[in-house]
């Protein structure tokens, strides 16, 4: 790398000859403005254009690495009958799946974590919407279920940022038993008291949007993702209308009252932090014994049969 | 008239055969009641042999046959004293599903469905089957008026699926969808779920999150409907006979997937050429199903079925 690359644009490269140490992918073109982006500049913005604010997908590893504090750990996920229907259109489904898996080194379309976020402990769900347009099949509701756990376990909030075109239709009813499952698992973090916080990304529909994604406790989204449970063109075909400008995009869907609110990618990191430190505020009153026992919402006052220890002040925060 | 699906030609030729023998007999002509009762026997050969080997695609058309018997019809037949509720108590009243209090065999029950209609008139005030977030959230109220009651809850799912309109993506489809699986998985009484005909993915499942999921032998649930599939994954939706095949969506296949609990044979011919036997037949299984579940707690029936749900899609290969 030297100053060539920084300041030169690709085809004066070759010019100065540099062409054999650069790869080809140090220039990038936002698909929305079609500006040419240095790798560089637009990693360092988080992989949004510098030029129209228009948010890039990312994979689910960038995801982690964007959200989590440095130091996260990253989970093993239970391995779910691959291919349970033998599934074949004019390819075979498992290869498909081992192409998936071995060109993205994941086993399916969600990766898991836990660790911290500005300090906060979290687990993150992502999902890898290169990974079979991150449909939701029996490994990708086992890692939801996993994570809602993994997150009771440790007495710590349930982030998913959700990237998918739905149901894994390779798996049939299993797939769609997927909707059932990890509404489940949204069940199993809002009874621990948990957080549950939804970040909606580009683009998210079909029985993804209408099971856990739809069940936050906070809905977020990415501006400009495109979120809904129909697809466009199926819905085109059915009412023979045009669809309206912006229609499911996540500006539109905050018009609509299904988000709480459309952030920036570069203000994600705070904004989780802020909201689980204020949804877990009480979290603070709770002695520190206490903390991962109880399945019942957490009370900022004792209980009135333990009336001996309503005298006694709170704990101070966590560190 | 009866409805003849295209692999029914022969049978609705010899049929067809019948009735003119018969008018000819009517007419004073000749006598020629045993060249009709060997046709009649020939048909009904044809018929059994027929529906022996029906393909999923098969299958499908059979679940969308017009005459098939749609849900209102099971509550006509099953529920007495059926008193309907309307309304999400927010924007309108859905009929694409219907729902309301009843007796099954005398016990106090709630009943929902998704229903098609079965004439111009009533599928148009149906939306052919097809929910919009008003029906899910109106399902949503009564399977939580259920619990609150401790009325056992039965529902017939018959949907090509959840309506794909601009308004209902307005009014977060999607939501009232996950809204109302999260209301059935919920519900602290028992539930008994049976598809009549179609189960149509998300829409479908929005009603059948259940204690015990039944399925009637040409029914067909899924994912997505076979054209669907066709046309993104063979990117032609003429393919949708083996996008049945490869979806894995009969009753048979779903119960070897171990997904529901137990298929409903069918009267000879299919649900439509005999629905008062077909919903009968449904009737016993229900009452066979929901009898062991009515001794449950609520919250015993709400881990069972989440365990249930857990359990699926963890082993079992076709």
């Amino acid at each position: 790398m030297n100053w060539i690359s920084d300041w030169a644009l690709p085809k004066i490269q070759t010019l100065f000859g540099a062409k054999k140490e650069v790869p080809d992918n140090l220039w990038h073109k936002c698909p929305a403005c079609e500006q040419m982006i240095f790798h560089r500049d637009l990693e360092r913005a988080l992989h949004v254009c510098p030029h129209c604010g228009h948010h890039m997908r990312i994979g689910a590893m960038q995801r982690l690495k964007y959200t989590l504090d440095e130091g996260f750990q990253r989970i093993e996920l239970p391995k779910m009958p691959q291919d349970p229907l033998r599934f074949r259109d004019q390819r075979r489904y498992l290869d498909r799946l081992k192409e998936a898996q071995s060109r993205l080194q994941m086993d399916d379309a969600v990766l898991v974590a836990h660790g911290t976020i500005e300090g906060r402990r979290a687990v993150v769900a992502a999902f890898e919407f290169a990974f079979l347009g991150g449909s939701m099949g029996a490994g990708v509701g086992e890692a939801l279920v996993t994570a809602a756990k993994l997150a009771v376990l440790q007495d710590a909030p349930l982030i998913v940022f959700t990237a998918s075109g739905g149901a894994r239709m390779q798996e049939g009813a299993i797939s769609l038993m997927q909707m059932p499952r990890t509404v489940i698992a949204t069940r199993m973090v809002k009874e621990a008291g948990l957080p549950y916080i939804v970040v909606l990304c580009d683009p998210t529909t079909g029985g993804v949007t209408a099971s856990f994604a739809m069940l936050g406790d906070i809905h977020i989204a990415e501006p400009g993702a495109l979120i809904g449970f129909a697809g466009a063109r199926v819905i085109e075909q059915t009412v023979r209308e045009k669809l309206p400008e912006g229609f499911q995009r996540a500006e539109y869907l905050l018009r609509h009252g299904i988000l709480d609110m459309v952030v920036k990618r570069s203000e994600m990191r705070a904004t989780l932090a802020r909201l689980i430190g204020l949804l877990r505020e009480p979290e603070r009153a709770v002695a520190e014994g206490e903390a991962g026992s109880a399945a019942a919402p957490r009370m900022a006052l004792p209980a009135p049969e333990n009336g001996g220890d309503a005298a006694k002040p709170p704990a101070s925060p966590a560190a | 008239m009866r409805h003849f699906l295209d692999f029914e030609k022969p049978i609705a030729e010899l049929e067809g055969k019948i009735e003119e023998l018969r008018r000819t007999t009517d007419a004073g002509g000749i006598d020629v009641a045993e060249e009709i009762g060997r046709l009649r026997d020939k048909a009904q050969a044809l018929l059994r042999s027929t529906y022996a080997k029906l393909t999923p695609w098969q299958k499908t058309l059979v679940a969308r046959h017009p005459d098939r018997p749609h849900a209102s019809a099971y509550i006509a037949a099953l529920i007495e004293e059926f008193t309907p509720l309307a309304g999400d108590r927010a924007f309108a009243d859905d009929a694409a599903v219907i729902g309301g209090l009843g007796r099954f065999r005398g016990r106090a029950v709630l009943v929902l469905g998704t229903e098609k209609g079965h004439d111009t008139e009533s599928r148009v005030r149906h939306n052919f089957g097809m929910a919009r977030p008003e029906g899910y959230r109106k399902a949503r109220r009564l399977i939580e008026l259920a619990g609150r009651f401790g009325l056992p809850i039965l529902s017939f799912v018959d949907t090509a699926g959840a309506f794909p309109g601009i308004e209902a993506e307005a009014r977060g489809q999607a939501e009232a969808i996950a809204r109302s699986i999260e209301a059935c998985l919920e519900a602290p009484v028992p539930f008994v779920a049976t598809i009549i005909g179609e189960g149509g993915s998300g829409g479908a499942i929005a009603l059948a999150a259940a204690d015990r999921i039944l399925m009637l032998e040409h029914a067909v649930y899924s994912v997505i409907s076979p054209e669907g599939c066709a046309s993104i994954l063979w990117r032609d939706a003429a393919h949708a006979a083996q996008a049945a095949e490869a979806l894995k969506l009969t009753a048979e296949d779903l119960r070897r997937l171990n997904l529901v609990d137990a298929v409903v044979p069918e009267p000879l011919g299919g649900a439509h050429r005999d629905p008062a036997a077909a919903i009968a037949a449904v009737g016993r299984q229900i009452a066979e199903l929901l009898e062991p579940l009515l001794a449950l707690d609520g919250a015993t029936l709400r881990a069972r079925r989440r365990e249930k749900f857990l359990e699926m899609g963890r082993s079992g290969v076709v």
